[in-house]
């Protein structure tokens, strides 16, 4: 039993990850994205070897073409455009990582309470669910982030604190961004659940609880995973283009987004600067987005068939 | 049929209700009310002068009562006051749901029908060149930032070029018709680029699966040619899900245009919610994303009425669906 148990598994793995491995834009968009992260989170590293950071003002070289200091010039403050992209990359992944995986818990957490109890309830969250989806998004994700944080009752220590505005933009697209895996979640559970080992599980008097993590929930991380990667390039578009309209991560801390803000007033005289921060934005979205569809393909065989 | 729909329109009604008292309280929260605005207009207000205002325009009532106020106030058609423009909100909203209606209705006419050409033409050469050729134009078509893209034209068309003017809806001193158009080809064109890639992806897909289904095989059996089998067998089935998508995509698209014409300083319902939540215009705030809202909503209900209009064999009386 041990033997079959545990062969099965390991040879499911080498399918997935041969059928990942025949899609070659995935494979080159891990590449992408590993060098990026690398890059991104090494730029301490280059701070330390040319000498500067992201945050050096120098008047005396404002707009300066790239050179053997400042690889990419320099911004309208003289600041290091290339440290500068760096450091605003950090930003930029961390929130679209973070915000996706807090999105897929409370979609996850929904989908499947409401699969698996059903009836009425289920009928409540879906009719929210649906309410969530019919909403134009845009608009009220600006709303969510220009509230007054005192107004809420939240301490003035933590609504001045430095990284308020990066906590707030990953919690405002969490609490739109979850209703995909909730959808999918949900109608897997409720398949699952009628089952026979699910209902054996029942019988032998297993919680609701148990049988939600032990026997529904691990047949649902493909899903999952595909729907979160698929997700984060969806959710760097979206804190980039609040940080570019000020409303998301808020400067001295530098993001992708805001970045652009400045770029915009000076697109006749230094076109590159607005350049730059958007064709990495693309990249990594690009690459999200084959990622997710790559893994698709590998995790889910049946929608392979279904599309192929 | 009818009660299915009857209670989609109900429902839809529910949700505005509801976002209706979800924004307002929202509203609320946001930096700054109407006498705090007036405090920094005029220092010499003292703290009565403040209590006293607030009691006039009713800012001292709870929540809940203030609401009401308003509720009945709109549904009698008192929109009220935009403080930005300095005249009733209506006659600020009219104008620019038109302008958006323009702008919205031309990218989407040209973004379907660039995403059923490929998406057709992806469906029929599947896993041949053409069709990565268009997969991966569509990849990059959702993957690309709109504003960066809104930005890089006017670089190009504006700036390098001078082709093409970068904002605005006309010249000074007013233009023809073919003034006006010339100031909507940037903010159409990249309205029409960041929304064909899904529209793309969804018609291919739908389109390949159909070309799959038995009764294809029969007419390609009975010597139907290619081109009668794609379009006139197959279409018409494949479109079923691709309309109901399309119109389901309206709240992505009034996103774009929220962007595009904030970038372009093209005056529609975008910019207005944009400025309006800006420059602290409670009142038209409100109002506008009402709006959006309502015809967000309203397309929703319109896919539905598509989508069994498309759809014979869906009946809606819960046995046959």
């Amino acid at each position: 039993m041990t033997a079959a148990a545990t062969a099965a598994p390991a040879s499911s793995a080498r399918h997935a990850w041969r059928r990942f491995a025949r899609h070659r834009l995935a494979l080159a968009s891990v590449l992408v994205l590993a060098l990026l992260c690398l890059l991104a989170f090494s730029a301490p590293l280059f701070e330390l070897a040319l000498g500067t950071d992201s945050e050096r003002v120098n008047l005396f070289s404002r707009l300066a073409p790239p050179s053997a200091q400042a690889f990419l010039g320099t911004d309208e403050l003289g600041r290091d455009m290339f440290l500068r992209l760096l450091e605003g990359g950090q930003v930029s992944l961390l929130v679209g990582l973070t915000a996706a995986v807090a999105a897929a818990v409370i979609g996850t957490f929904i989908g499947l309470v409401a699969g698996y109890f059903g009836g009425r309830f289920d009928a409540f969250l879906m009719r929210f669910t649906d309410g969530i989806i019919a909403l134009p998004l845009l608009p009220l994700l600006i709303v969510l982030a220009a509230i007054d944080l005192d107004k809420l009752g939240i301490p003035a220590a933590i609504a001045n604190s430095e990284n308020i505005s990066l906590y707030r933009i990953i919690l405002i697209v969490a609490l739109v961004g979850w209703t995909t895996v909730a959808r999918l979640v949900r109608g897997a559970a409720l398949s699952i659940r009628e089952r026979e080992y699910v209902q054996a599980a029942k019988v032998q008097g297993a919680g609701s609880w148990r049988i939600m993590r032990v026997h529904i929930l691990p047949n649902l991380i493909s899903p999952i995973i595909v729907a979160t990667t698929l997700s984060v390039g969806n959710i760097i578009l979206l804190e980039s283009v609040l940080s570019f309209l000020g409303l998301g991560i808020q400067p001295p801390i530098p993001s992708w987004g805001n970045l652009l803000t400045n770029a915009q007033a000076l697109i006749s005289t230094a076109p590159l600067l607005a350049f730059y921060p958007g064709f990495l934005i693309l990249l990594t979205v690009l690459a999200f987005n084959f990622l997710g569809d790559g893994l698709q393909d590998a995790l889910d065989p049946r929608a392979v068939r279904r599309r192929a | 049929m009818t009660r299915y729909l009857l209670d989609r329109a109900v429902q839809s009604v529910a949700v505005l209700a509801i976002m209706s008292v979800v924004i307002f309280w929202l509203m609320g929260l946001m930096p700054g009310d109407l006498i705090d605005l007036m405090i920094s207009a005029d220092p010499r207000l003292t703290p009565e002068d403040a209590a006293r205002l607030r009691e006039l325009h009713g800012l001292d009532l709870p929540i809940s009562e203030r609401y009401l106020n308003w509720l009945t106030a709109a549904l009698s058609g008192d929109l009220g006051f935009s403080r930005l423009f300095a005249m009733p909100v209506l006659e600020a909203v009219l104008p620019a749901l038109g302008n958006t209606v323009l702008l919205l209705g031309i990218s989407f006419v040209l973004a379907v029908a660039i995403a059923f050409l490929s998406g057709i033409a992806a469906a029929m050469n599947q896993h041949r060149k053409l069709d990565y050729a268009i997969n991966l134009l569509a990849f990059a078509a959702i993957s690309i930032p709109s504003f960066w893209l809104a930005l890089m034209m006017i670089t190009l068309f504006s700036v390098t070029l001078g082709w093409l003017p970068a904002s605005g809806t006309e010249s000074v001193g007013g233009g023809g018709f073919l003034d006006k158009a010339r100031f909507l080809v940037l903010p159409v064109l990249t309205l029409t680029i960041v929304s064909f890639g899904s529209h793309t992806r969804f018609v291919r897909a739908s389109m390949i699966e159909t070309l799959r289904q038995d009764y294809i095989r029969t007419a390609r059996a009975k010597g139907a040619g290619e081109g009668r089998v794609v379009f006139r067998h197959a279409l018409r089935n494949a479109l079923i899900p691709v309309v109901t998508i399309l119109a389901l995509d309206f709240g992505f698209l009034f996103s774009g245009a929220l962007i595009i014409e904030t970038i372009f300083a093209y005056p529609g319902m975008g910019k207005l919610i944009f400025d309006a939540i800006m420059g602290n215009d409670y009142n038209l705030a409100l109002v506008t994303l009402l709006f959006a809202t309502a015809l967000t909503l309203f397309c929703n209900l319109a896919a539905d009425l598509a989508y069994a209009w498309l759809d014979p064999r869906i009946s809606y009386t819960g046995d046959g669906a």
